[in-house]
């Protein structure tokens, strides 16, 4: 019945072109390819079934199948039927925009009118306007098994609606394109085409995303005075699968979230490294598209060459390839992709490997197949063989990802394309060659598309290349006297793979006959040949090393848990009113500290010995810019909107060395590009934790604002002069305009008529709330004054002034604002506006009680601000237990979090380090730092991980030599260079 | 009585000494000078305690533990306190560079590739406030070097308390600056090419290019000298040995290299400057007695993997290879120069013994600087460039100046800085 049906309807179909090159002459015939093990879907397999197609589409599948009469019919007895596969994330066919032209001055403001102010939000795209089918790389990606690809213009940030294209051979784009507005792309990158510099950052870029989103409410609801076709695009799209390009395991994460401010669930292409962070992976119940990139080994041949590479760039080329079946095992659904590879031809051998590194064969069928198609809710119609599906399947020798099946044909909406026939016959095997009274041993492997040979004669080999085009045989090879480069040339029409022979064309030109004939291989190398086929479907012979937290250097094999623990006889710097207290226990249970005294009993605590040693609780640092992957969001004077939690990067190796200084919080801060910087992240430094978890708990909110220099852009050269401000005075307005507009939207907010949801300014209403704590960067008196004054009229008060290297001179004005300050222990000389630093500044702002903390701004101080507390003895006569609360409780107090953290007392956070010696003495070292009772840093097990590091970089080593002996490709090593951020990087 | 007499004139000179103009230098040394009861740390690993230290001329006479005759003399009572040989900067900016950001203040980096006849020396800066800002940290002497290009110039060292570049010198055009090429490029990513360190293809040639020069220059240097060429001269000292030659370089592989290179070009003082890699050369440092005037210990490690007290205890490790270690400050920004005594404390604190790490500032920047004839420790017949601190110098709490003497003048330890620090303290005081 639904055969009749289906039949019916293409009868109906009614032509509406005009032919005048000849007369109509259309065929409408069926294809039936019978006798096939034919995959319906990944986890349907027919034996002996017959596919019946017609018109593009497939009409039958299955065992009884009825075969019309005009039908060709296939058989394809010992062959297998596969549906073709699904790339859909392509830029097939589309054509890159080009680049903006460069010019001698920053761009601001948008290149367009009439669409959104910004240039990289482009979703009113459509790839199909872009579109062009390419011949030459639709044959690579169908060689590769792939029939239909969903392509997309891969450049703003939001990059419009792709194309589902059927990568036909034959026919025109009216039968390939099977979609125009398949889904929308979106990413983190900038577009080309514009040079607008905003957004400058990744957080700048997941802030615009949660804009436009809100800003597409307000615009659907009828809100907007103005036409703006970006945004009506936008809306548009909304019903469509929205894919975002995030790239590494942790852009994941991070645009998962993102995805769930804006309540949208991304489809999310992924990096590859999912494996590293896979519990955090599959949290986020996302739909991943993975790229299967394996790095190569580096050549590890010059030891000094070696010595650079990275132990987790390493580790990479070690476990990548488990990055497939470890989604798979934790039961994320995922597609696979070409993307990232350099040719669809890699595609094959990497998923290969990915299978002989444990991903299970139905899931990869799937992976490329249903899963997909069902992402863009196209399962009717593509990744399956299922009746109405379109015509796309692969005809291949066997089992789809054997390494020795032969794929020859892949069928697109019912065209066929070969690219091996399936008539070729096989040669490949060993043979005994006979030319002119010599006899050699040929060998013939490789695919059957491309085949080797091998010609030896008395054991020496000889150089040779093997042809075959229909039917036809061609072999050369080099004759035996390796003083002449002359060659022996073969041509055979091959009949019979058991016996090949034909003429031979001698050195002399003279011509005979040769003759080949098959040999078996002896008994004993057969049973080798036996024993890799059972190999492969067991995992690996390599030793894949065990991921580690963080996956990299220092990374522990285990979490480490909290623990119950005594210190016995310490010197206890309580930062209390107790002072420091001598021969002391501290108890640490539950993450707390639990209690304080003397002889303590230990229960079931680990004791451990402190007699001799220090205890302090852990350094906290106000102004910090590790663990991040972004500083500044530049591209705008104000950068409310963007926040450092969105880019937090919990892999910076800087978090051990901080903790091995005795570092246990840290605020990051936003940097100094803009008078109103963003949102900073006040986090634990909770090694081999995910970004999310670093984040310290109850937080209070927190922002950066800077002055002077850096915001007037006064040292970036000649370049930078056109952004308001360019001076102190600018700076100033900077701040009344953006208040006074704060002020209106919360007026408007507060009214209850509609209003446009604006991210930076519900941030400034928060600073005006006096919800949100200020940070700001600050040199000379002028501008510490103004800020103050600013803050005075619109009645909210500036938290911490932070570098405030002329603090000493206003602290009067200081103390009656309520103002903190936050600076540095010496630092001076390095611009201008720090001409009047000096080292007693510190002395003075805490001499007129102001809450004064010593930060570092530095990824090196930061490791030694136990150094830098005493400095502030040795410059203006500070006490030592009073500098040492700069670097702990006073931090602690101006980030609003001395309740959890800042000093030993019970019922604190066990955030704590054991010091080998007087903490502020430079001769002192930390050798263990706890947070929450859980030791991160012990100086014993970093000994014993540097051994195994070692180790492991040996054995690393030995194996990529090997791989290079094997043959397989080697890269030369890349030094992987460390990015240290300042205030002032951009 | 005496006791009393001592006070008093310790107090008078204290007044004395917060009297003195800024930046003013001290004046000539006219009489004897006694320094009593302090621990004094000789700079050659060597500590004498309850001494007496006796300096006269600007030059130092006695240093015994005890008691000795001081009659005619001016005494300090430093009893409980240390005195120490003035630290020695190697490798410094100090004076050429005011504000980092400020290009107009900025006379370190001459445009060129072979420039040695580009003197440092004539562009230092006395009244610099950078370099009266180390006086008050002990810091009393620098090497005063050019920067940029394949050979940057020549250095000369300085004392830190002159009216001019010609009474600062202590050892003029001490040595000649070349920059080693690097192993590694960065990739061109503008161009495509893929982001990150690689081999750089042009080192060979790049050290050709210097080799050449070499060859050259001793050519030159051999004939009628005509026509002049005035950075083939400046190379003279170099092929005498009145010079020394500063490498800096990082890396293994550059750090064989460039003592190859001196090796073969005849090339008798080599020093290597920075040397963050040196630990794994120290057979061929030692063998070929190269010494090593490293980084800063305040730098991160070089990469991921690395140790995370490796810049720490790079100077135990080549000390114990027996490699003479100083340390110098041109990596770091020009005003920690003054933080050169915690680099030190540093390296002791990653396990050098404190008198070890002592001579990492002292004799042997000085032995490395062809200057320990007459500075680098408190011995009899040299400088009496030397400070008073209240405690350990090399520890932050305790490195806290009462006096200091260079070549026997009495120095202020004055600054900008601490008249800001009395102006503000005052400004509050009187509200």
């Amino acid at each position: 019945m639904l055969f009749c049906f289906m039949s019916g309807i293409s009868l109906m179909a009614q032509d509406y072109f005009p032919k005048n090159d000849g007369v109509k002459a259309e065929s409408h015939s069926y294809f039936a390819f019978t006798n096939a093990t034919l995959h319906i879907s990944p986890t349907e397999t027919i034996e002996n079934a017959t596919l019946l197609i017609k018109d593009g589409k497939v009409i039958a599948s299955g065992k009884k199948v009825t075969i019309p009469e005009n039908t060709t019919t296939t058989n394809l007895e010992g062959k297998h039927i596969y549906p073709s596969f699904v790339d859909i994330y392509s830029t097939f066919g589309v054509k890159k925009p080009e680049r903006a032209s460069s010019s001698n001055s920053p761009q601001y403001d948008a290149s367009r009118e009439g669409y959104y102010w910004n240039d990289h939000i482009k979703p009113e795209q459509n790839a199909i306007e872009s579109y062009a089918f390419d011949s030459k790389m639709a044959s690579d990606i169908r060689e590769a098994g792939f029939g239909v690809v969903n392509t997309h213009i891969a450049d703003g940030i939001i990059r419009g609606t792709g194309s589902l294209i059927a990568l036909s051979p034959n026919g025109t784009d009216a039968s390939r394109i099977l979609a125009d507005r398949s889904a929308q792309y979106l990413s983190t990158s900038k577009s080309v085409a514009s040079r607008q510099s905003y957004p400058t950052s990744l957080m700048g870029a997941t802030a615009l995303l949660r804009q436009v989103n809100y800003d597409a409410d307000w615009y659907a609801k009828g809100l907007s005075e103005t036409k703006d076709r970006s945004l009506e695009a936008f809306n548009k799209n909304k019903g469509l699968v929205q894919i975002m390009d995030a790239g590494s395991k942790m852009n994941d994460l991070r645009l998962d979230k993102v995805g769930d401010d804006v309540n949208t669930q991304y489809v999310i292409v992924g990096g590859g490294d999912e494996y590293e962070l896979i519990n955090e992976i599959k949290a986020t119940n996302a739909t991943f598209i993975i790229p299967i990139n394996f790095p190569d080994a580096f050549d590890m041949e010059d030891p000094i060459m070696a010595s650079t590479a990275s132990l987790s760039d390493m580790r990479e080329w070690n476990q990548k390839p488990i990055n497939p079946s470890v989604l798979q095992k934790n039961g994320i659904s995922f597609a696979l992709t070409l993307h990232d590879l350099k040719k669809p031809s890699q595609f094959m051998p990497n998923l290969q490997k990915a299978i002989e590194y444990g991903l299970d064969e139905t899931v990869a069928l799937a992976a490329l197949t249903t899963v997909p198609a069902g992402i863009l809710g196209k399962s009717n119609e593509i990744g399956t063989l299922k009746v109405g599906s379109y015509a796309n399947f692969l005809i291949t020798s066997g089992k789809i990802f054997d390494k020795k099946t032969t794929v020859y044909e892949n069928w697109v909406i019912g065209n066929k394309h070969e690219i091996v026939s399936m008539n070729t016959i096989d040669i490949r095997g060993d043979y005994e060659l006979k030319v002119a009274e010599t006899t050699y041993d040929l060998k013939i492997d490789g695919e059957l598309s491309k085949l080797k040979s091998t010609v030896k004669t008395e054991s020496r080999k000889l150089g040779s290349k093997i042809s075959m085009t229909d039917d036809w045989m061609a072999l050369t090879f080099s004759s035996v006297d390796t003083t002449k480069q002359d060659f022996v040339r073969l041509s055979a029409k091959i009949i019979n793979a058991a016996n090949l022979n034909g003429m031979a064309i001698l050195p002399n030109g003279s011509e005979t006959t040769f003759y080949a004939k098959k040999v078996e291989k002896d008994a004993s190398k057969k049973s080798d040949d036996a024993k890799d086929d059972e190999d492969e479907d067991k995992s690996p012979d390599v030793k894949i090393f065990p991921i580690t937290y963080p996956n990299e250097a220092y990374g522990f094999a285990e979490k480490p848990k909290q623990q119950t623990l005594l210190f016995k006889n310490a010197t206890v710097w309580t930062n209390e009113a107790e002072g420091i207290l001598k021969n002391t226990d501290v108890l640490v249970k539950d993450g707390k500290i639990t209690k304080i005294g003397t002889n303590l009993s230990a229960g079931n605590a680990t004791v451990i010995d402190a007699t001799g040693k220090h205890i302090t609780s852990g350094i906290i640092d106000e102004h910090s810019h590790i663990a991040t992957s972004a500083v500044n969001e530049s591209g705008q004077n104000s950068s409310a909107e963007v926040t450092i939690e969105d880019v937090v990067d919990s892999d910076d190796v800087n978090i051990y060395r901080n903790l091995a200084g005795g570092v246990t919080t840290i605020q990051i801060l936003h940097g100094s590009a803009n008078p109103i910087g963003g949102r900073s992240a006040i986090i634990k430094l909770k090694w081999g934790e995910s970004a999310q978890n670093l984040i310290f708990d109850e937080a209070p909110k927190t922002i950066k604002f800077a002055l002077g220099e850096n915001v007037k852009q006064s040292n970036w050269g000649d370049y930078s002069r056109t952004r308001f401000p360019q001076t102190r005075m600018g700076v100033e307005q900077v701040y009344i305009d953006y208040f006074t507009r704060a002020k209106a939207y919360d007026a408007l907010k507060k009214s209850g008529k509609p209003f446009r949801k604006d991210l930076e300014l519900e941030t400034l209403v928060e600073i005006m709330n006096n919800e949100r704590f200020i940070t700001c960067h600050s040199y000379v008196q002028s501008e510490i004054n103004m800020l103050m004054s600013v803050a005075d009229q619109f009645d909210f008060t500036i938290n911490t002034f932070t570098h405030i290297l002329e603090g000493y001179k206003v602290a009067d004005k200081m103390k009656a604002h309520g103002v903190g300050a936050s600076t540095f222990s010496d630092w001076w000389a390095y611009k201008y506006e720090v001409n009047d630093a000096i080292p007693y500044n510190a002395a003075i702002l805490h001499n007129q009680g102001i809450v004064t903390a010593i930060n570092s701004d530095d990824a090196e101080m930061s490791r030694r601000l136990n150094q830098e507390s005493a400095k502030v003895v040795k410059y203006g006569g500070v006490s030592e237990e009073e500098a040492w609360k700069m670097v702990t409780l006073n931090p602690a107090k101006l980030l609003h979090i001395d309740n959890r953290v800042g000093s030993v007392k019970v019922g604190k956070d066990a955030d704590m380090v054991l010091w080998s010696d007087h903490p502020m003495s430079i001769y002192s070292k930390a050798e263990k730092t706890l947070i929450e009772g859980t030791i991160y840093f012990d100086v014993d097990r970093d000994k014993q991980t540097r051994d195994a590091m070692k180790k492991e970089k040996n054995e690393l080593t030995t194996m990529m030599l090997q791989a290079k002996n094997k043959g397989l490709k080697t890269k030369p090593v890349v030094k992987k260079e460390e990015l240290h951020f300042h205030c002032d990087t951009l | 009585m005496k006791h009393l007499y001592i006070y008093i004139l310790f107090i008078a000179l204290l007044v004395s000494s917060s009297s003195f103009a800024q930046q003013t230098p001290g004046s000539k040394q006219t009489k004897a000078i006694a320094i009593v009861g302090a621990t004094a740390h000789i700079g050659n690993g060597q500590i004498i305690e309850n001494s007496v230290l006796v300096f006269e001329n600007g030059k130092i006479t006695s240093v015994n533990s005890g008691s000795a005759n001081t009659s005619g003399m001016t005494v300090i009572d430093a009893k409980g306190k240390h005195v120490y040989p003035g630290f020695i900067a190697a490798n410094s900016a100090l004076g050429l560079v005011e504000v980092d950001a400020v290009r107009a203040s900025d006379d370190q980096n001459e445009i060129g590739a072979m420039i040695p006849h580009v003197r440092s020396l004539i562009a230092y800066n006395t009244e610099s406030k950078v370099v009266e800002s180390m006086r008050p940290n002990g810091v009393l002497m620098a090497q005063v070097s050019p920067k940029g290009g394949r050979i940057s110039g020549t250095s000369s060292i300085v004392q830190l308390d002159a009216w001019n570049w010609e009474d600062a010198s202590i050892k003029t055009d001490d040595g000649i600056h070349l920059n080693w090429p690097s192993s590694f490029s960065r990739g061109r990513w503008w161009l495509g090419e893929p982001a990150g360190l690689k081999p750089n293809k042009e080192y060979a040639n790049q050290i050709n290019e210097v080799t050449t020069f070499i060859t050259d220059s001793k050519a030159y240097l051999k004939g009628n000298k005509k026509p002049k060429h005035l950075p083939f001269e400046a190379m003279q000292g170099l092929y005498n040995g009145s010079q020394k030659l500063f490498v800096h370089v990082d890396d293994e592989k550059g750090i064989a290299d460039a003592i190859y290179f001196a090796k073969n070009n005849n090339i008798e003082h080599l020093v290597i400057v920075g040397g963050a890699e040196a630990y794994k050369v120290t057979d061929l440092l030692k063998q070929q007695n190269v010494p090593v005037l490293i980084n800063t210990p305040h730098t991160l490690p070089a990469n991921d993997d690395q140790d995370y007290d490796m810049p720490f205890k790079l100077a135990k490790i080549l000390h114990d290879a027996g490699i003479v270690v100083g340390i110098q400050v041109g990596n770091a920004e020009n005003f920690q120069t003054r933080n050169l005594p915690f680099f030190a404390g540093t390296c002791a604190a990653y396990g050098i013994v404190k008198e070890e790490a002592l001579k990492l500032i002292t004799s042997n920047t000085a032995k490395i600087l062809g200057i320990d004839s007459f500075a680098g420790t408190l011995e009899a017949g040299k400088d009496a460039t030397l400070f008073i601190s209240e405690g350990d110098a090399l520890d932050m709490r305790t490195n806290i100046l009462t006096q200091a003497f260079i070549q026997g003048r009495e120095i202020s330890l004055e600054s900008h800085q601490t008249e800001l620090w009395r102006r503000y303290s005052e400004k509050y005081k009187n509200q």
